[in-house]
């Protein structure tokens, strides 16, 4: 039972009892450092995430971006920060003080509470839930309360008409997002995150799930509120938004809540369909998974900052119809496609046996599925070129045809 | 006397944010105030659910009442602009109506509750055993074999129902 | 796990007579279906106290707890929609208002 006391980070509960702590107080201890640590972790990197994210955009702009505080202007988000926590903290005549209050709390609750699973490395997760799947999508839909609270009870209709639309948006992508979430789970056969990214040692999610991994990024990206899809805070259109009576330190959290957001997604995309912690060496140290993790986030993260920097926001009609008529059925044929390959695989018994973790295994399976997938998108493609092509030929018949029609309209009168 | 740990700790607090919400939606005139309400009662109820070792109903709990079911309530309030019009929150026969509340919980404390299931009841007030069904045997029960395939796929037909017919009832003709 | 199955089932009790309250008493129809969701949300604690106390190896408790939630949300579903739809006919939400039947 005596657990031996090595070093007092991968042992400190066994530390502290050998240190004088009784067994309950130490298992207390070790838990509240690594949810302080857990939640901690994001809140610090989301003042470097600003920093990435306004350089990168300045570069794609052709401009510099901050360069002015500290080196490389790393420190501009700091001293930003601490404009924000000196500003005058107003609450505006007529809110709802308490909901008022309790929405930016919620709002970056929603986020951290994300991280709690998380698996950073094949050893380090907050805690293995065997629903890690359904807890995130689950702890998702409560960001989506936090910015109805604010819309509602700032008592500003431009705010009130941003909650509405923003809401919307959210409630809509939560669909074909979970959908497409359901494939990596037929696949793992399981929810919990930690087994998830296990299931993924062999072959990488995103090439038997491409269409998914689209399907996913894409609803992640209006999950989250980013460019083409931030109608959330449309500055020429609803000056900013559910968040445009906030200031001081609450807007702050709103504003670290929207990048943490961000990332938090990205970070879910690498857990779920690029292997998570998993690459060469990771199992026998830890540490190296987080690297790997890390890595694979910031690719993905730098290249949703490189598509908010180039593509213009989508109007607001586009986006919902866009959901609906594409993305919500696309990802129910792709459910149904790969449903039926997957069982296929495994009648004809080249799928890869559950725990399995050599790559070659996983080829015939795969290489089946990602052809499946690659139809639909061939299929996808095909289907929208002729509908464009229809479009295209009624609006030339509309505007030229008085002049270029071949039959004259009317003419059957 | 219980013995105060973690597990009872939260029985507590859960117990608290589930009745003091649900008193909260019967009694806030607000109905914003209400719908915030009666989202701390679910997520009590959330809370009870990881207690008696059904996690995935919890994370539905959550998913649908607070992500769904709560969003479309406040909606409701904010279209109809309910929430103005609130001069008199209850009808005429509230106290009847609380004597009728206040009468069911006397009889279901009093009449079945404690002499069923009390200290000394007639039947056992504590688990029978600690082997837990899992999530793989509810997905299993529910789609794979005899056991609930034909009510599961009622219930997706219901929901299909409920679906089509909300829509129809809510949309605009005139537009 | 001491925490006895009386508990569970007295504050299920009581979030269900308090619901029982709300639907008789309130005067607007969405409060009135905030109340509903209460007493269901009530009698899913029930079900699920029962099951991990009585037959927790077996499924079926949860089972049911899972139908609870599709009904409850088909049920708020339709009936918001009904009171969309009430509201554009009759302008208000007010249950008593709704008497177009009353001879």
């Amino acid at each position: 039972m005596e657990q031996a006391c090595i070093n007092p980070i991968d042992t400190l509960a066994a530390c502290l009892i050998s240190a004088g702590a009784t067994a309950e107080l130490a298992s207390f201890v070790q838990i509240l450092i690594g949810v302080v640590l857990i939640s901690a972790f994001p809140l610090v990197l989301v003042i470097l995430l600003i920093w990435v994210e306004r350089k990168v955009a300045a570069r794609v702009q052709d401009r510099l971006g901050p360069n002015r505080v500290g080196p490389f202007g790393l420190l501009q988000n700091v001293a930003d920060a601490v404009k924000l926590i000196l500003k005058e903290d107003i609450t505006p005549a007529g809110a709802d003080r308490l909901i008022y209050n309790a929405a930016p709390i919620i709002a970056v609750l929603s986020v951290l509470l994300i991280w709690a699973v998380v698996p950073f490395s094949p050893a380090h997760i907050g805690a293995d839930l065997s629903i890690g799947l359904l807890y995130f999508v689950a702890i998702s839909s409560i960001g989506t309360l936090a910015i109805m609270m604010a819309g509602w009870a700032s008592n500003n209709k431009y705010a009130l008409l941003g909650a509405f639309r923003v809401v919307a948006q959210l409630v809509s992508y939560e669909v074909p997002m979970v959908v497409a979430l359901l494939i990596p789970v037929l696949l793992a056969g399981t929810l919990s995150m930690q087994s998830l990214v296990r299931a993924q040692i062999g072959m990488w999610f995103i090439v038997p799930c491409l269409v998914s991994a689209i399907i996913f990024y894409i609803s992640n990206l209006a999950e989250t509120g980013r460019a083409p899809f931030d109608l959330i805070e449309a500055e020429s259109e609803l000056v900013a938004g559910y968040n445009i009576e906030y200031s001081g330190m609450k807007f702050g959290l709103f504003m670290a809540n929207e990048f943490m957001h961000a990332f938090t997604a990205n970070l879910l995309f690498a857990v779920l369909f690029l292997g998570g912690w998993s690459g060469p060496g990771a199992e026998q140290y830890p540490l190296l998974g987080f690297v790997y993790l890390m890595l694979k986030t910031g690719v993905v993260y730098i290249f949703s900052l490189i598509l908010r920097a180039t593509v213009p926001r989508v109007r607001i009609d586009h986006m919902m119809a866009f959901n609906w008529k594409f993305l919500v059925p696309v990802s129910i044929i792709n459910l149904l496609i790969a449903a039926l390959l997957i069982q296929i695989t495994r009648l004809l018994g080249i799928a890869p046996a559950p725990g399995e973790t050599d790559f070659l295994a996983h080829v015939p399976q795969a290489f089946i599925l990602l052809l499946g997938n690659l139809a639909l998108i061939g299929g996808i493609l095909q289907a929208l070129r002729s509908s464009g092509r229809r479009d295209r030929l009624a609006e030339q018949a509309r505007t030229h045809g008085d002049e270029t029609a071949i039959i004259p309209v009317g003419s059957g009168d | 006397m219980l013995e105060l740990n973690a597990t009872t700790l939260a029985f507590f607090v859960f117990a608290i944010l589930s009745v003091g919400g649900a008193l909260g939606v019967v009694t806030s005139r607000n109905l914003i105030h209400g719908a915030v309400y009666l989202i701390i009662s679910l997520f009590g109820g959330a809370g009870f659910f990881i207690l008696l070792s059904a996690p995935f109903l919890a994370a539905v709990q959550v998913l649908v009442y607070i992500g769904a079911i709560a969003i479309l309530i406040i909606f409701a309030v904010m279209l109809t602009r309910s929430m103005t019009n609130m001069a008199e929150v209850v009808n005429r026969q509230w106290w009847l109506s609380a004597l009728v509340g206040a009468l069911l919980l006397l009889m279901l404390a009093v009449g079945v509750i404690f002499p069923v299931w009390g200290d000394g009841g007639l039947l056992p007030n504590q688990p029978v055993s600690d082997q837990v069904a899992t999530t793989d045997e509810l997905g299993t029960a529910f789609v794979g074999g005899e056991d609930y395939v034909l009510p599961f796929e009622v219930a997706s037909l219901l929901l299909t129902g409920a679906m089509i017919g909300a829509i129809v009832l809510a949309r605009d003709t005139e537009a | 796990m001491t925490v006895p199955l009386w508990m569970y089932l007295l504050v299920s009790a009581a979030v269900f007579c308090i619901g029982v309250y709300g639907v008789l008493s309130r005067r607007n129809a969405v409060a009135i279906l905030m109340s509903l969701e209460l007493m269901l949300s009530a009698v899913n604690i029930n079900l699920i106290a029962f099951w991990r106390y009585g037959a927790p190896s077996d499924i079926t408790g949860q089972v049911f707890a899972s139908f609870v939630f599709v009904i409850a949300a088909a049920e708020a579903a339709v009936g918001l929609a009904i009171i969309i739809a009430v509201y554009r006919s009759r302008g208000s939400v007010v249950v008593e208002d709704v008497n177009l039947l009353r001879g």
